[in-house]
């Protein structure tokens, strides 16, 4: 009972501060924490496939994807796809395509849901390094796919004058949406069973599991959640290009869920601050620097080194991240209990 | 004699070249607790794994319950009523004691995964019920104080322990358990024994166990199979067993054509 009335605080204090930030703060503050929000949406998702099953999956990048496009080819109106779309005149299909703002998120989180369905069958019925390849290569086949279908996706041009409806309202509120389902499912039947494939699959199926069940269920659940950070991620930037959902994306998010501590929702959420935070902390190092009086040049991309390393030096030192898998509220009723005894 | 509970048919297993099984046949009749026995190698978890649907026996059928279950998938298996414990412990190693336990109420649980994602009464109800339920469990075990600790923090024996609680969650008829005195000193053994037999009254099941230590298997089983090479040389009671001419050549080598 008290625990339902603390979750309650909880979640009336955040949609109190995303109403907030949304009407007061400047837009550059906004544009940061609605990055952070759509992270913490791909990070939790990614983070119950990958860190809760034990699963190494190296999908995000492919679901974002599909989510941004079928989001952002239901919200343009029909009008404008085809003046946009330059090198060939747009498909019959694509010019129905009209929906509304949250029809078309969730249909682009429905479409990443069923082909990672299909995805499902060829890759949990073996055990092994099957999935972690087989994603990758989903990855590039849906980028190669963006690229080369111009009559669909406008090809290496990309989508533009996406209608900008994600504002922070959307973002945080869904961002803590999908925090609560994912606590929600981690303290169900289906996140211990997910957990018990993580830490040993034989025993798993001893106890009854159907294991090829339970993580086609999670990584539909991911699926689902990264088609949505995808449709948000699309209407947040206006424009989208093939470009985007490169590895470096799927890159990202490892990095962050690793810092976390892989299984950890919470703390999937708070790396995700310090991340984007650094991240956007970091950008001078993109910039021109001065060394010793030496021009180093503009590097786009050098803030990803400095990730790179910090996964690197993670691997080494604190395989275990933030929290290990644990959430916060486990941890903080932990340290209580051993005051309590001592 | 009550009629069998699990049935054994003319099984043979191969691996490749290597025949594991050779038409082995032998009954486990309800209520029993019926060891299986032989040197290393003799094809003793083999059989355990035809039994649970890890392997697929090369010819042969397994009867359980008057129902042929060869080949039916391992997690099904469960859900007709055989469990298992593994030769080396295999616990849930990031959960603890009690998470433990709950994993093995899973198939007992209605609750669908909307259900869980929107924490419809349902859901509460069902929780509430397998955790009081897994604590019953953990109390029958004197284990219960270790409930929140993590399950392999436990001392080996105390591990054997949750291992057998966390089969028993899944309401087996039939327990199989593999080596479950390996590793523990005399006392843990005799704690184990005494902790078998009040299951075995108090859950109605009927036990097939693999096991080394001969004076455990005197103790506890009724009768005994005897694999050598995959094949059965022996059946019986234990105290017959130790006694068997082929039996004591399969353990120490045949001397008689030295």
């Amino acid at each position: 009972m008290k625990n339902a009335i603390v979750k309650l605080l909880l979640i009336l204090l955040t949609l109190g501060f995303i109403a907030w930030a949304n009407q007061t703060l400047d837009s550059y503050t906004l544009s940061i924490l609605n990055n952070i929000g759509i992270f913490a949406i791909l990070a939790l998702s990614y983070n119950l496939i990958n860190g809760v099953t034990g699963q190494f999956s190296l999908e995000p990048n492919g679901f974002v994807a599909i989510g941004a496009y079928f989001t952002a080819l239901f919200l343009i109106p029909s009008s404008d796809k085809i003046d946009m779309f330059a090198l060939v005149d747009p498909a019959p299909i694509v010019l129905q395509m009209q929906a509304s703002f949250l029809p078309a998120v969730l249909i682009g989180g429905i479409a990443a849901t069923i082909i990672a369905l299909l995805l499902s069958f060829p890759v949990f019925r073996v055990r092994g390094d099957y999935l972690a390849i087989v994603t990758l290569g989903f990855g590039f086949i849906i980028r190669i796919f963006a690229l080369n279908s111009p009559a669909y996706t406008n090809g290496a041009m990309g989508l533009n004058d996406i209608p900008e409806v994600a504002n922070f309202m959307w973002i945080g509120t869904i961002a803590l949406i999908t925090l609560i389902v994912m606590l929600h499912i981690i303290y169900s039947k289906y996140g211990r069973a997910m957990k018990a494939v993580r830490d040993d699959e034989d025993a798993a199926t001893a106890m009854g599991i159907n294991t090829f069940r339970i993580k086609t269920v999670a990584f539909m659940t991911s699926a689902f959640f990264e088609g949505i950070g995808g449709g948000l991620l699309a209407s947040f930037l206006t424009t989208i290009t093939p470009d985007q959902f490169s590895f470096l994306l799927t890159f990202q998010l490892l990095i962050i869920i690793v810092l976390g501590g892989l299984g950890s929702m919470t703390g999937a959420l708070l790396a995700t601050i310090l991340v984007m935070g650094s991240m956007e902390w970091l950008r001078f190092l993109d910039d021109d620097m001065v060394i010793f009086g030496m021009h180093t040049g503009a590097h786009p991309g050098m803030r990803m080194v400095v990730f790179a390393i910090l996964l690197i030096v993670m691997m080494l030192f604190a395989r275990k991240g933030l929290f290990g898998d644990r959430e916060i509220h486990e941890i903080i009723r932990d340290k209580f209990k051993k005051k309590g005894k001592a | 004699m009550s009629s069998p509970l699990l049935e054994i048919r003319n099984v043979t297993m191969k691996f490749g070249g290597v025949t594991a099984i050779d038409n082995l046949s032998f009954k486990v009749p309800s209520d029993a607790i019926y060891g299986l026995i032989g040197p290393n190698g003799a094809g003793k978890t083999t059989i355990f794994n035809i039994i649970t649907g890890n392997y697929q026996p090369t010819e042969g059928t397994v009867v359980f319950d008057g129902e042929d279950i060869t080949g039916t998938k391992p997690h099904k298996v469960v859900a007709k009523g055989i469990a298992r414990t593994f030769q080396n412990i295999r616990l849930f190693k990031s959960m603890s004691v009690l998470q433990n336990i709950l994993i093995g109420f899973h198939d007992q649980i209605p609750y669908t995964y909307l259900e869980a994602v929107l924490r419809l009464p349902r859901y509460h109800g069902y929780e509430r019920r397998i955790r009081a339920e897994a604590m019953g469990i953990l109390e029958e075990f004197g284990i219960a104080d270790y409930a929140e600790n993590n399950a392999t923090a436990l001392s080996y024996g105390n591990q054997r322990k949750v291992e057998i609680a966390r089969a028993l969650a899944t309401k087996p008829k039939l327990l199989l358990l593999d080596e479950p005195a390996a590793g523990m000193n005399p006392s843990e053994t005799e704690d184990l024994s005494q902790i078998i037999h009040k299951i075995k009254k108090d859950y109605d099941l009927t036990i097939l166990l693999i096991e080394h230590d001969m004076k455990f298997v005197n103790a506890m089983c009724d009768t005994v199979t005897v694999l050598d090479y995959g094949e059965k040389i022996f059946e019986g009671p234990p105290a017959e067993a130790i006694v068997n001419e082929k039996v004591v050549a399969a353990y120490l080598g045949d001397f008689t054509h030295a």
